[in-house]
């Protein structure tokens, strides 16, 4: 179980982000949730959406440089201490955690983490046996 | 195996060295007397006539490059008479003045034996129907293919470039046997006959003999594949003749120099030193028995390298490597030699675009080199780490080509500045000082 997950290559400017979300706006295009990392030189702008196909293509003819890859998102419980369990979980399994960004499903009124882990299928594993829900694309529908 | 003058093809290197000392002593003494543009050169360097004992004294001679042709136009550099003069022939002059050459009738005999040792170097013989499909007109590619076709004694199909299913249409009623353009008009005459639903059984090309303008291996291939011919490359320049200066053989590993009528030389471009056999550096050429147009260490600019191995195909000819570049684009970083050509090759191998550009400035005493280069999807990641993990791994593949390791910048595509519809390639901030 994973979502797709669209990376955008970034240009280090002002408003290069703005220029691509405002594509996505334009396509009328959702945004479930979105997540940027950056550097001096260039960012990656992360993005999660129902529609992954379209708004990739939206995004390629507008000039940005995109791929697709595949990420967890993982159930979180509404109380404490429920993202501190996950990532103990992922931790005495040792899988490493690249980057985390939250996102809500107002359809299934649930709050999700986005992981990207260096080994998602062992994730996968250690998170179903601790009864921890990992969502597929299935909750954009 | 076949020559068109075997005697002097695959003659010993004495009697060939013999022959070019002697062809420029006098060649000297004739440039001296009745070119004053070229003895003005001579005495601002010092040298006579006298100086010039054979070729180990070339290297005194001053150079000729293309702004001598230019300040020399259009009769400054003719070494007849023009009442001795039959023909011109001119570069197509895209930058600055056009170059004009004048040929005599002598010199148009020995252009013609020229390429018709490259037409029976790439296998053809009378018997052979040659299609040149070179332009003709000012530029050299058809009239010199033309004349060395003639000469061989070949059926020559005059038909210029353009027309393609026509030239299709000749190919297959008259048989054509050889084919004689450029390789990117080569590649779309294969091109074009396979759209027509035909194979090149249907044709009965074995040869390409293909010039005037750089192509690589992979090129050579295609075209091959194509056609289902054999492509050989020839190079010349109009300041010299025309095509046939250098051609291929049968080995298809570098062009044999016709070194009885022109004398390659390698130098750095950089200082005018000539360099020994097997180094990379500017070609330039003194032909000793042009009459019209008799240039003697004419620079070319094209970068290559010169080898004298015994070949196979039996000549002695020293053979040059195609050209790698141009000397005008040649940088030195960090003391080492680099083209952007050799930075473009390694874009296209690695899988990234050809958009790019090269930047170079100075911290301290030390050279910086960076690159510049648009990515495409298929390069983006999700991690921070990832983008510069590919920018490692390119500049690794940067630094076994060219021996020098660049930091490598990749960047969102079309982001690299384009003036006139053209990428500036190279920005050079240690000149801007
Ligand atoms: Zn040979």
């Amino acid at each position: 179980m994973s979502i797709k997950q669209i990376s955008v290559f970034l240009e280090n400017r002002a408003g290069s982000m703005a220029e691509a979300t405002a594509l996505l706006a334009d396509a009328k295009i959702n945004l479930r949730a979105l997540s940027i990392a950056d550097t001096a030189e260039f960012g990656i702008l992360r993005i999660v959406t129902d529609r992954t196909e379209e708004a990739l293509k939206v995004l390629e003819d507008g000039g940005f440089a995109a791929a697709v890859n595949h990420v967890l998102a993982v159930e979180i419980e509404d109380k404490p201490g429920s993202l501190a369990k996950i990532l103990k979980v992922l931790f005495d399994a040792g899988v490493g955690v690249e980057y985390t960004y939250a996102f809500t499903s107002i359809k299934a009124n649930t709050a999700y983490m986005i992981f990207r882990v260096d080994d998602r299928s062992k994730a996968e594993n250690v998170l179903k046996e601790a009864n921890i829900n990992v969502a597929g694309q299935e909750i954009f529908r | 195996m076949n020559y068109y003058q075997k005697e002097i093809e695959c003659a010993s290197l004495d009697t060939l060295k013999a022959l070019q000392d002697e062809r420029l002593v006098k060649q000297v003494n004739r440039v001296y007397n009745n070119v004053g543009y070229y003895r003005n050169l001579m005495q601002k360097a010092g040298v006579t006539p006298d100086d010039i004992k054979g070729t180990k004294d070339l290297y005194k001679l001053p150079f000729l490059s293309k702004a001598d042709l230019r300040d020399a136009y259009p009769y400054g550099l003719l070494g007849t008479p023009l009442s001795e003069c039959v023909r011109i022939h001119s570069t197509s002059g895209t930058t600055g003045k056009r170059v004009v050459a004048f040929y005599t009738q002598h010199d148009l005999d020995l252009w013609d034996d020229c390429c018709a040792r490259a037409i029976v170097g790439a296998g053809g013989s009378r018997e052979d129907i040659c299609q040149v499909c070179y332009g003709y007109g000012l530029f050299t590619g058809g009239m010199g293919l033309n004349g060395g076709s003639h000469k061989l004694g070949c059926l020559t199909l005059p038909m210029s470039s353009g027309n393609t299913e026509r030239q299709i249409q000749f190919m297959q009623d008259l048989k054509s046997t050889i084919l004689g353009c450029t390789p990117s008009y080569a590649a779309y005459i294969g091109e074009t006959l396979h759209e027509m639903g035909l194979t090149p059984d249907d044709i009965s090309l074995k040869a390409g003999i293909f010039g005037a303008e750089p192509w690589t291996e992979e090129m050579r291939h295609q075209i091959e594949e194509l056609l289902g011919i054999k492509a050989y490359d020839i190079y010349g320049l109009t300041e010299l003749s025309g095509p046939g200066v250098s051609f291929e053989c049968c080995e298809q590993s570098g062009m044999h120099v016709n070194e009885d009528h022109f004398i390659p030389e390698i130098i750095n471009p950089e200082t005018g030193e000539v360099l020994p056999e097997g180094e990379v550096g500017e070609l330039v050429f003194t032909s000793i028995t042009k009459e019209a147009f008799p240039l003697l260490r004419y620079r070319t600019r094209d970068l290559c390298v010169l080898h004298r191995e015994k070949c196979s195909c039996g000549r002695t000819f020293i053979k040059m490597s195609k050209p790698k570049g141009r000397s005008d684009d040649m940088l030195i970083i960090k003391g080492v030699n680099v083209f952007p050509s050799q930075v473009e090759a390694v874009l296209i191998e690695q899988g990234y675009s050809s958009n790019y550009r090269i930047e170079i400035g100075r911290e301290g005493n030390m050279d910086t080199f960076d690159v510049l280069v648009e990515l495409n999807s298929s390069q983006v990641s999700d991690t921070v780490k990832g983008i510069k993990d590919s920018e490692k791994a390119l500049a690794g593949a940067m630094k076994t080509m060219l021996g020098v390791v660049p930091k490598i910048h990749l960047v969102a595509p079309k982001s690299i500045e384009r003036s006139e519809g053209k990428a500036v390639r190279v920005i050079d901030k240690r000149k801007l000082h």
